[in-house]
């Protein structure tokens, strides 16, 4: 089985979100970036379905600055074969033009299976994935949180709004993973020694005309302090009357 | 041309709330551009019927496309009919709710009219005749604008931001061809238990975390959502985690993000990433013990003390509002 997966560098999540200077995008000062938590998930089930079948390989693509090769080792570490960086000087804003650079890296590469996150954390975007299986004319799954594979066929279960939606297609098919497809693993002393040796070829992110562009970035706004209406079930009659008279949500 | 298209859904036949949601967006953004609002609805031969009430909330036409493929959520055939409708039709913006479904639709149909995106867009202003979307980003510690500059722009609208008005417009239904494509296939949806509404798409939500102690003690925010009448019963992912509630009710970062008109938080600490999914409720109440918890920073209306006296004296209090 050949399969690649698409990770992105993304800030923790438990980032402090500070602005930079030009008010549209985010200090990075002292931020510590990861692999972005649901690739994590692409990963692993990359590597899983890899060693079952016996053969094959997992290439990691990450389109981003040079830094993004540590995203890369970090998958390298996990126990993926190889990976590549599509160098641009920052990840642009227009989900159809990462999708468009990435569709180009994978078109013609006999891969099997294209695996994303179902989002990344930073952006929340939940685009990428669905781009690239629509932009090479690929079946698409989106936030699978369930897979079965057999003899070229696939199904999948996703979560909807009140049920989970069953879905069949066929091989060679793009997936993005949710939460609850597997358990990542931590990569071992030996895996993180291995990637180091781990080939990663570098080359510019064929990124064209881009259509959408941050224009602002403003931290939320705060809530108003609210209050303690009082203590234990003797609050409960205020809480009531403040629903129906003040907040009007009764 | 300033015309806008609002993608809608349907289950069983009949329209999701959403719909009416991204219909109302669509006005108002066709009303900013002065453009006409279509609304396009995909579903089995008799989904036309669903389709004449959009007029109410803004739609000039509605666009049904009838295929018995379509009864369910067909990726391919949808984004086809669509991305066919929109070719025919000269729409300055496609609007698409932000659900499983939206999340799952408006990027495959970007790609396919190589158009910009703009995803779980909270509002929408028009700048020099370009959409520009505000929407937030890193799990909602920032509020970012997007501007998209193209002839026509996608852009997903989260769902409970929109709350329809009457509109009165034509509505007059029109059929449309629709295109059938199916490289996936859904074969089965399994729902989940019924009449249970989903956490991101109720207007109340009532959840609860580890101070309830035990899932058995989870009978208290059931009751209390129910008092409510609609309400969906979220989670914290501790509780999630702990095997007490299932995945899809928690609230937070590596859950559901919730907007609702209510949000009731009940043994719930308030850590950063549950609050990252519940920050843009209306009105947020907070029942803990603790008066210290962070969740009353961001309460409008806190009660400290137990949650075992307060919760069952609470849901009388709400029968009894909602009765008299
Ligand atoms: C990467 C990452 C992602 C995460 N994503 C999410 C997410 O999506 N959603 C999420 O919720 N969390 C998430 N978390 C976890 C989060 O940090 C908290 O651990 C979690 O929200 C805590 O759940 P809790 O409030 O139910 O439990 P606790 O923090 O243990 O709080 C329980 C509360 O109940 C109160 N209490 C106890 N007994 C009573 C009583 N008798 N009456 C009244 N009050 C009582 C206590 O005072 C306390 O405030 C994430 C964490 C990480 C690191
Ligand atoms: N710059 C990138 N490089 C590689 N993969 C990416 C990049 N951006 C997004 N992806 C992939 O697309 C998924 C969805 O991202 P997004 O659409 O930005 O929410 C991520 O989980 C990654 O798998």
């Amino acid at each position: 089985m050949k399969i690649a997966v698409c990770v992105k560098r993304t800030p923790d999540t438990e980032t402090r979100v500070r602005i930079a200077a030009d008010g549209t995008s985010l200090d990075e000062t002292g931020v510590k970036f990861i692999l972005n938590p649901y690739d994590e998930f692409a990963v692993e089930e990359a590597l899983q379905r890899r060693d079952k079948a016996g053969a094959g390989e997992v290439v990691v693509i990450a389109l981003g600055p040079d830094a993004a090769q540590e995203t890369i080792r970090s998958a390298l570490a996990m126990g993926v074969d190889r990976g590549v960086v599509l160098k641009a000087d920052r990840v642009p804003a227009d989900a159809l033009a990462v999708a468009k650079a990435l569709a180009a890296e994978l078109r013609g590469g006999g891969y099997d299976l294209i695996l994303f996150g179902k989002m990344a954390v930073d952006d929340g975007n939940h685009a990428v994935g669905p781009m690239v299986a629509e932009l090479l004319g690929l079946p698409c799954v989106t936030a699978i949180s369930k897979l079965e594979l057999e003899g070229g066929k696939g199904v999948a279960e996703r979560e909807i709004e009140g049920g989970v939606e069953v879905v069949e297609f066929a091989l060679p098919a793009v997936l993005t993973a949710e939460k609850g497809l597997n358990v990542p693993r931590y990569p071992a002393l030996k895996g993180i020694m291995a990637a180091k040796r781990k080939p990663i070829e570098t080359r510019p992110a064929a990124l064209g005309a881009v259509h959408a562009q941050v224009s602002a970035l403003a931290l939320p706004p705060e809530r108003k302090a609210g209050r303690i209406v009082g203590e234990g079930a003797d609050a409960v009659p205020e809480l009531v009357r403040l629903l129906r008279a003040e907040a009007k949500v009764l | 041309m300033a015309n806008v298209l609002a993608v809608t859904e349907q289950r069983g036949g009949a329209l999701r709330k959403t719909s009416h949601e991204v219909v109302w967006a669509a006005r108002q953004l066709a009303d900013a551009m002065g453009g006409m609002v279509d609304a396009l609805v995909l579903g089995a031969p008799g989904v036309d019927a669903a389709g004449a009430k959009l007029g109410g909330v803004g739609a000039d036409r509605v666009l049904v496309a009838e295929s018995a493929a379509f009864a369910q959520y067909a990726p391919d055939g949808w984004v086809a009919t669509a991305a066919a409708a929109v070719k025919a039709g000269g729409y300055g913006a496609v609007l698409v709710a932000a659900t499983a479904t939206g999340k799952d639709l408006a990027p495959r149909l970007a790609a396919a009219l190589d158009a910009p995106l703009a995803t779980d867009v909270t509002a929408i202003a028009l700048t020099g005749g370009k959409v520009t979307a505000t929407r937030p980003v890193y799990a909602g510690k920032a509020i970012q604008q997007l501007a998209l500059d193209a002839p026509v722009a996608v852009v997903s609208v989260r769902p409970n931001t929109w709350a329809p008005g009457a509109a009165g417009k034509a509505g007059a239904v029109e059929k449309v061809q629709a295109v059938e494509a199916a490289r996936v296939v859904v074969r089965e949806v399994k729902a989940a238990a019924q009449g249970k509404l989903d956490v991101a798409e109720a207007t109340i939500v009532i959840s609860g975390g580890r101070g309830l102690k035990g899932p058995e003690h989870f009978a208290l925010i059931e009751n209390l959502a129910k008092a409510f009448g609609s309400a969906a019963v979220g989670a914290s992912r501790a509780v999630v985690d702990a095997g007490w509630r299932p995945h899809a009710e928690q609230v937070g970062q590596t859950g559901k993000t919730v907007s609702p008109q209510l949000y009731v938080a009940v043994g719930i600490s308030g850590a950063i990433q549950h609050l990252a999914g519940m920050k843009t409720a209306k009105v947020i109440v907070a029942i803990n013990k603790d008066k210290d918890a962070p969740i009353f920073q961001v309460a409008d209306y806190g009660i400290v003390g137990d949650l075992f006296e307060i919760v069952p004296r609470l849901t009388e209090e709400i029968a009894k509002a909602r009765a008299g």
